[in-house]
């Protein structure tokens, strides 16, 4: 009963490692280009979670000071994955241009095609 | 073209109140939610909504790609540039207090200056590449 | 006012040169203002490096918001130095570039790729010089993006492919790394990498703590291509633009080992000490399948890029070998392998991309005698390899006798002995491209050959005159990595 009590109570946990290997299944196990980066933003996006979880504080409200207030949210993680939001984004779409290139070049985004196609040269 | 008339009509209504929007959005960031990343990102949706209405080619007429080009390394230059001045004025790199006499309000104008230069770089960035990736293989 | 501001400068001066470089538009005006900034960098890092080693370490509170909190840029002994290599790295080319890249880039893109290259230099310059874990990420992803960008850029199509590849792998080890940061500061609830470690005591063995250095040291692993977590290299390395190729091979894995030298000794310091985690063993072992694995297979390729490219992820093993000895003679022969193996490699890129620039191809068939025609270039490039094979006289030969020393200090002979016996393999792959340069008959390619103007000669003249003088004058590179190895020991202990 502790054990299934102490599952319970992390489940924001259990949320983040099941996007996170997920997303990293996805870019591993599929070839298709797209489908990779869709993989990548789902692992990036666990992370996000990962921050901001533990940034909320039970009871607490958004930190602008206030005398009826003692217990405030922590701001940082907030701070912090908006920038990690911001480098995810320049990540997707330097990403996408890198296919759209590729598919310009090779005529295909599944990697299998290309590499199969690249062993004669 | 002829049936997209209800469109028009809506995105004429639309398109200055997205641009307030995005400049309340803007200005507003000093004192609650807001600043420069989100409204970079309205007055970036409002051209790409306005290319999606009219086309391509009407929005690249009113926003041509060459300064859209060149709103992204502006705005960096606008927040370096404030660090840069910072610097100059025998503080720290980026400490905003001495920009005006009194120390709070150096602070206010040092981040409105940066917000500024985010929100220049930012719809920058987002419409440079909805342009990129819309104009491929026209 | 100046000496004050050196940290900030270090990073903002390269940031500023990017930016005018995209407004300039004129690819010889941005290699201009790329000149002049990578120019003025080396002298603020040797400012920064003086400063250090006369009062000790800086710190330098952006915007002014004091440390724990704020944003500090933190150097010591063992980041003014890397500052140091990255900056002179990054000026030496820039001479060099001019030419090689009006050959490979299209002229609408050569201020973009100027302005890229700053970016890389400034997010590059920006991890070594923070002492806060996320700006580190923050700057990572910048020099990071930056890479791929001008891997991208390569004449090649494979290079599009080699780019998307080193961002799907070089994403996920940032994200190790943010993942590993993240948990660190739930223990801790700081991000600032010297509040870190000393918050980090009573709680060493804890299982987040634990947990996210084994995400810290994947993640960086990924970054600085240990082992098994190479295979975003040598596609990079082979299919960029030549500049691109030597100042990655020479800087970014670089920075990637400063930092988990950082995470080992610095924050992780007690953890890392305490050996709850066989980490230096896990290495220590890497380090070995690196240095022979991938000498190895450097000896089959034909795509002279490719074959030095696995050379370098040989030639980082060595560097993490020197990490997981950790003792003072190991440390400072990873440290000085750092310097010396980007003096090399630098050197042995640059002289590949003349000879590109020249006829056009890298393959080692296309590369027959053409010692004959380009006898200064290859003579060059032959120097270079023999600091690679480690020969005395060599800087080559300095590292791996601090390492061996390292080895024997452990009483580990058969590790002093598997070290030599792995710089064997490197005499038969640099002995197979000296063969083919020197004495094949020359190929139909080589004939179009000749030497490379003096703007791309004179660089790659004056890295491999750093490789022999650094091979006898030890006391600059050696002594400040032995300073380097005690300041990182001490936070270990």
């Amino acid at each position: 009963m502790d054990l299934l009590q102490a599952i319970v109570a992390h489940y924001n946990h259990w949320i983040i490692i099941f996007l996170m290997v997920s997303g990293l299944y996805i870019v591993v196990a599929r070839g298709n280009m797209i489908k990779k980066l869709v993989g990548l933003g789902l692992f990036q996006t666990s992370v996000y979670l990962l921050y901001l979880s533990p940034g909320k504080i039970l009871g607490g409200t958004p930190p602008i000071i206030s005398a009826q207030f003692s217990v405030y949210s922590n701001p940082l993680p907030h701070v912090l994955i908006l920038t990690a939001i911001v480098v995810g984004v320049a990540t997707l779409a330097l990403g996408l241009a890198l296919v759209v290139r590729i598919n310009e070049a090779f005529g295909t985004i599944e990697e299998d095609e290309i590499f199969a196609g690249e062993e004669d040269e | 073209m002829k049936l997209d008339v209800i469109f028009r009509v809506a995105a004429k209504i639309f398109i200055p109140f997205m641009l307030v929007f995005a400049l309340y959005v803007q200005f507003h960031g000093d004192f609650g939610p807001g600043g420069g990343f989100q409204a970079g990102v309205v007055a970036a949706a409002m051209v790409i909504f306005y290319a999606i209405i009219f086309g391509l080619d009407a929005a690249q007429k009113i926003f041509p790609p060459r300064i859209i080009e060149l709103m992204v390394p502006a705005g960096v230059a606008i927040f370096a540039g404030v660090g840069v001045a910072s610097l100059f004025l025998g503080n720290d790199y980026l400490d905003y207090s001495p920009l005006m006499h009194d120390p709070v309000h150096g602070q206010h104008i040092g981040i409105l200056l940066v917000e500024i230069g985010v929100l220049v770089t930012v719809a920058g960035t987002m419409v440079a590449i909805f342009y990129s990736f819309i104009g491929r293989g026209r | 006012m100046i000496s004050a501001n050196l940290p900030a400068l270090q990073v903002v001066l390269p940031l500023l040169g990017a930016v005018v470089c995209a407004f300039l538009q004129r690819g010889v005006y941005a290699w201009g203002v790329a000149l002049i900034v990578t120019a003025t960098m080396p002298f603020v890092a040797a400012g920064l490096l003086i400063q250090v080693m006369d009062g000790g370490p800086i710190s330098y509170a952006l915007g002014g918001w004091a440390p724990p909190v704020g944003i500090e840029y933190r150097v010591d002994v063992v980041n003014a130095f890397l500052l140091l290599l990255v900056s002179l790295i990054g000026a030496i080319i820039m001479p060099y570039a001019k030419a090689s890249v009006e050959k490979e880039i299209p002229a609408d893109r050569q201020a973009w790729f100027y302005a890229i290259y700053l970016l890389c230099l400034c997010g590059l310059l920006g991890m070594a010089i923070t002492g806060d874990a996320f700006n580190v990420f923050v700057f990572m992803e910048v020099s990071s993006l930056a890479a791929y960008a001008l891997i991208a850029m390569g004449r090649d199509r494979r290079a599009l492919l080699a780019a998307y590849q080193y961002l799907i792998m070089g994403t996920i080890g940032a994200t190790f790394y943010v993942i590993g940061v993240g948990l660190l500061y739930s223990m801790t609830g700081t991000l600032n990498m010297a509040d870190m470690a000393s918050r980090l005591g009573g709680i060493e063995s804890s299982r987040a703590v634990l947990a996210a250095m084994a995400f810290l040291t994947v993640g960086i692993s990924l970054k600085l291509a240990l082992f098994p977590l190479h295979v975003w290299l040598p596609n990079a390395y082979a299919y960029a633009p030549s500049i691109a190729t030597v100042f990655l091979a020479a800087t970014a894995t670089k920075v990637a080992v400063y930092l988990l030298l950082r995470y080992f000794f610095t924050v992780l310091g007690t953890v890392f000490a305490q050996q709850s985690l066989p980490i230096a063993e896990i290495v220590m072992l890497l380090s070995l399948a690196a240095m022979f694995g991938a000498s190895i297979v450097a000896v089959f390729q034909e795509n002279v890029k490719r074959m030095l490219a696995y050379s370098s992820v040989a030639q980082i093993g060595y560097i993490t070998l020197g990490i997981a000895l950790v003792n003072q003679s190991g440390l400072t022969g990873g440290i000085v392998h750092l310097f010396n193996h980007a003096l090399m490699k630098g050197a042995l890129f640059m002289a590949i991309g003349a000879v590109f620039y020249q006829i056009g191809s890298v393959r080692l068939a296309d590369l027959a005698g053409i010692g004959k025609r380009m006898p200064i270039t290859m003579g060059a490039f032959a120097l270079a390899g023999l600091s690679i094979i480690g020969v005395p006289g060599t800087v080559g030969f300095i590292s791996k006798w601090y390492l061996v020393l390292g080895a024997l200090e452990h009483g580990w002979w058969w590790l002093a002995f598997l070290i030599v016996a792995s710089s064997l393999i490197s005499v038969v792959y640099i002995g197979r491209l000296v063969e083919v340069i020197w004495f094949k008959p020359v190929s139909a390619a080589a004939k179009r050959a000749k030497e490379p103007p003096l703007s791309m000669l004179l660089p790659t003249l004056l890295l491999v005159a750093a490789t022999l003088y650094f091979g006898f004058d030890t006391s600059a590179t050696a002594g400040i990595a032995a300073m380097a190895a005690d300041w990182l020991l001490v936070g270990a202990r």
